[in-house]
């Protein structure tokens, strides 16, 4: 924990993200989503914003994998598009991809660099 | 230094050229040139834009997209000059521009006939979003329109007037049916008659003199000197096509107008072409969408260094006009001398068909089919494919509709270059294929494999049905498996966690699945574990579909609504008081709902455990109406107030919702009861429906509103109470045990090999001796019913869910925003 380089922000305990799927916290005027991939053993960030119809809500989202590489994704509430957590890119045909984040988990608490 | 082509005009074939080429070649430097100020939208469905989709929903493409693809687009700037002599193009705006190559899709026109008095205000063209726009604000003060033309566009323009509100909407038409060009008198009489039950009044054999009125239109005036009243009319007489740059650059035009193109589609100068609707190819404007994209692909192609000709192109067409199915196909007015026809006329439900058959019998030239054109793909195929008729034709359309004769074997007899997407040019052997050599199952995979289906979607039934023969000729077993990560149908799983015991998803997922699961998934085998153990669903939370995860249904900006369980639609006054005191103090916008409830709008995510306390304080319960489960079960008044009441539905009702609230099932379900034979509760139109009769109760299943409405059949008559209810369990969970995801009783019903008698049996006669384990069943889910909201309330963890941001628990979502309406909010549009 010796490394507090700026652009690493707390975003919250480990204990707060319920297992296998996402919450949503606060940065400035941002909405970052967090995802705890509890089945992978992963951790994901990325924007909360869905841009299918501008909705605050992938952290609200379902969260699965696709295909043969098993490709991590979550699911919007709203009309189940669907978006690759790894890269952000729409796994269900459309062009819009959304923004992740680097995340890193340190002494039970979640970090994500903004 | 890569060859230029300029583009002008940024319709639907100009886009479509687009595509195409840049699907083809990156050697093109591409601009396009567009007059309207905004990018490329689907005309066809322009109607929808007034039955509530926006600009942006009938767009073709992003600006993304032209960005992507290195094409410049230049809107709202027509190109005025083509000066052939420097191979320049010269813009409004003043661009000046070289090309190698220009393509002419400036498409058409409304024809306007020159009748005196059509310049005054109110008289409108349909062809473009301003031109829509334009009517919008004129309508909202015109109670009486016209449309002026009964054709394709003519009828698509009442539609729109209609969806505008206007009270009375006429059509005139100048010949003696609608839709001269496509359809017969014999169909023009049957749908004239099925408009007129929708509101419409046609007048046909009516020729316009002149439009009365001062500075704005009054009424139209008849060459036989009677008058129509109207505040408003809609010119939709034909197309003119756009050659007025064609003609000024010097190029070839026909005597009627048109750009005069060969069989390549080019002009009389070799580097312009023409394709659309502003085209004049083998003497004739193709005023459709499907010929426009074909010669955009012939152009595009030879550009490409193929060699394509346009051959012409088939004419046919199949739509739904204001809810009627209206399609002709081939020669639909064959010569009677030297034809046979067969027709079939339905005046009563509004079906004609017509058949026309060579002399010999053998093949089909071509037909008409009004109210019901659900042959219309096969019939298509087999004109265009010059297929050998069977030795009973008139069976093509009679035939009965039962499941005995299966599609799929027909389609798989069409020849390999049978035309299956006519929008974008699919063939059979291609689809074929893909499910071959791809292993492409789905339609998804297919309309991004092969583009079949992209366009107007007409034929995805047909894509289907060669997906589903081609695996089956391959020897693939068809089976209609959950999702890609588990191999089993929804009935399979729900044996083997009931055989095996299973109670959590990731049990299920380790054991009989693989991957880490996904949407699909994830709210079946949730169903399934509430339908058979009947444990609280937020114990796993992450495995709930988008409503069931928060016990509240998502609205449009992300807050939820409430909708708290009446039974029978029974309230006493102090609960509805507290209903208004939830609702005002959280600011919620109120409604009835259809199934006698009330339905609180605009609930923040945090509000929710709050709203709920609130409520169960005063004694009410969850009604799931976010679950796939019970919903309502609706009841008239019945015997206790109503004069002709039978025996007390609303009792009853309560009974038969308080048994079976919190049920789980594969899909949403809705009951009735009605008190006597008048159906007050419209219970026939539910998934089970209980009507009194003089010595008991009638018990009607599988019925069905929404969008396929379906009458509920008779299970049993005069049957007792105790009766009732048993039979209802062990309907209700033979369904839950053996339904596909997501199939709502009806269609349960409706795909089931022996249909009702077989239910009927298992139901009534026990014929699969498994009724005193469904009771069972049903009995446990009884016995275990717990309120999940009084449950979630009490639970602090559970509780914690229910918050917006993890970091700042207190602070709601701010980006939601409401607008008033009506003295309540709602939610801003997206």
């Amino acid at each position: 924990m010796e490394n507090t380089s700026t652009n690493w922000f707390l975003a919250c305990a480990t204990t707060d993200v319920p297992e296998n799927s996402g919450v949503c916290v606060q940065y400035g005027n941002e909405q970052i989503a967090i995802f705890n991939f509890s089945r992978r053993n992963e951790w994901f960030a990325t924007q909360n914003l869905c841009p299918h119809k501008q909705q605050m809500a992938l952290s609200r989202g379902m969260l699965g994998s696709a295909g043969e590489a098993c490709e991590p994704k979550v699911a919007c509430p709203f009309h189940k598009k669907t978006f690759s957590l790894r890269t952000g890119e729409c796994l269900s045909g459309d062009e819009c991809a959304i923004k992740t984040y680097p995340i890193k988990v340190e002494n039970e608490q979640v970090f994500i660099s903004v | 230094m890569h060859p230029t082509v300029i583009v002008v005009g940024n319709g639907m074939v100009g886009y479509k050229f687009c595509e195409k080429l840049v699907a083809k070649s990156t050697a093109f430097n591409i601009i396009v040139f567009g007059e309207e100020p905004r990018r490329a939208y689907d005309r066809v469905h322009l109607s929808e834009y007034f039955a509530g989709k926006t600009a942006d929903d009938l767009s073709m493409s992003t600006t993304q997209w032209y960005t992507d693809n290195h094409i410049n687009l230049y809107l709202d700037d027509p190109i005025v000059e083509i000066d052939t002599t420097n191979q320049q193009v010269h813009s409004q705006k003043g661009h000046v521009l070289s090309y190698d190559y220009v393509v002419l899709a400036t498409g058409s026109s409304a024809f306007v006939p020159d009748i005196p008095g059509i310049e005054k205000k109110g008289v409108f063209v349909y062809r473009t979003i301003e031109d829509l726009e334009k009517m919008k604000a004129y309508a909202q003060h015109a109670k009486c329109g016209a449309v002026m033309g009964g054709g394709l566009l003519g009828l698509e323009a009442a539609k729109a007037l209609l969806d505008l509100g206007i009270a009375t909407t006429h059509v005139v038409e100048f010949a003696p049916r609608l839709m001269p060009r496509q359809i017969d008198d014999a169909g023009s009489a049957i749908l004239q008659a099925k408009l007129s039950e929708l509101g419409l009044q046609i007048h046909l054999n009516k020729s316009t003199s002149s439009i009365l009125g001062n500075d704005a239109i009054e009424g139209l005036q008849f060459n036989n000197n009677t008058v129509l009243p109207i505040d408003m009319l809609v010119i939709s007489a034909g197309i003119r096509p756009r050659d007025e740059l064609a003609k000024l650059a010097g190029l070839q035009i026909g005597t009627r107008g048109g750009v005069v193109v060969n069989e390549k589609l080019q002009t009389s100068n070799p580097n312009i072409f023409a394709i659309g609707e502003c085209a004049l190819a083998n003497s004739t404007i193709y005023g459709l969408v499907a010929p426009g994209y074909e010669m955009a692909e012939v152009v595009a192609a030879n550009l490409c260094g193929a060699n394509k000709v346009f051959a012409g192109f088939d004419m046919s067409t199949k739509l739904k006009l204001i809810g009627v199915d209206v399609a002709s196909f081939g020669d639909a007015f064959a010569d009677q001398a030297h034809t046979r026809t067969i027709v079939f006329e339905d005046t009563h439900k509004g079906i004609y068909k017509r058949l026309n058959v060579s002399a010999d019998g053998k093949h089909l030239l071509g037909g008409i089919l009004i109210g019901d054109a659900e042959a219309y793909n096969m019939l298509l195929q087999t004109v265009n494919n010059q297929l050998v008729l069977p030795p009973n034709p008139e069976e093509l359309i009679l035939g009965s509709r039962g499941a005995a004769t299966s599609n799929g074997s027909g389609v798989m007899s069409l020849p390999n270059d049978a035309l299956i997407c006519s929008c974008e040019a699919v063939t059979k052997e291609t689809i074929c294929n893909a499910v071959t050599d791809q292993q492409i199952t789905t339609i998804d995979g297919m309309k991004k494999c092969t583009k079949a289906g992209t366009g107007c979607g007409g034929c995805v039934p047909l894509v289907k049905d060669l997906i589903t023969g081609t695996m089956k000729a391959n020897g693939q077993y068809v089976k209609n498996v959950v999702c890609e990560h588990f191999n089993y149908a929804r009935q399979e799983l729900f044996d083997l966690i009931k055989y095996h015991k299973l109670t959590t998803y990731n049990e299920v997922l380790d054991n009989y699945g693989s991957g880490d699961g996904c949407e699909v998934c994830k709210p079946v085998v949730a169903s399934l574990l509430a339908s058979l153990w009947n444990d609280l669903i937020l114990k796993q939370p992450a495995i709930q579909d988008s409503n069931d995860r928060f016990l509240a249904n998502i609205q449009k900006g992300g807050t939820y609504s409430v909708v708290p369980r009446i039974p029978g639609g029974e309230i006493t006054p102090d609960k509805l008081i507290v209903i208004g005191q939830v609702a005002k103090k959280y600011h919620l916008y109120t409604k009835i709902t259809g199934g006698q409830r009330i339905d609180l709008f605009g609930a923040h995510l945090n509000d929710l455990p709050a709203i709920w306390e609130q409520l169960i304080e005063a004694g009410f319960e969850s009604g799931h109406a976010y679950g796939k489960s019970l919903r309502t079960v609706k009841s008239c008044v019945g015997s206790t107030w109503c004069r002709f009441g039978l025996h007390d539905s609303v009792s009853f009702a309560i009974e038969v919702e308080d048994r079976y609230k919190g049920l789980r099932s594969p899909h949403k379900l809705k009951g009735g009861v009605s008190g006597c034979i008048r159906e007050c509760a419209e219970a026939q139109s539910k998934d089970f429906g209980i009507i009194a009769t003089e010595k008991g109760w009638n018990l009607y299943i599988c019925g069905n509103g929404g969008s396929k409405p379906q009458h509920a059949q008779l299970l049993a008559s005069d049957i007792d109470s105790a009766t009732c209810i048993k039979y209802l369990d062990r309907f209700l969970m033979f369904y839950i045990k053996t339904a596909d995801p997501l199939t709502r009783t009806a269609t349960w019903l409706n795909k089931m090999e022996g249909g009702m008698a077989y239910l009927k049996n298992v139901i009534i006669n026990d014929s699969l001796g498994i009724a005193a384990e469904l009771e069972a069943a049903m009995e446990n889910h009884v016995n275990t019913y717990e309120c999940e909201w009084k449950a979630a309330v009490n639970n602090p963890e559970m509780r914690k869910q229910f918050q917006h941001f993890v970091n700042a628990p207190a602070q709601k979502d701010p980006t939601v925003v409401f607008e008033p309406m009506r003295n309540q909010i709602k939610a801003q549009a997206w």
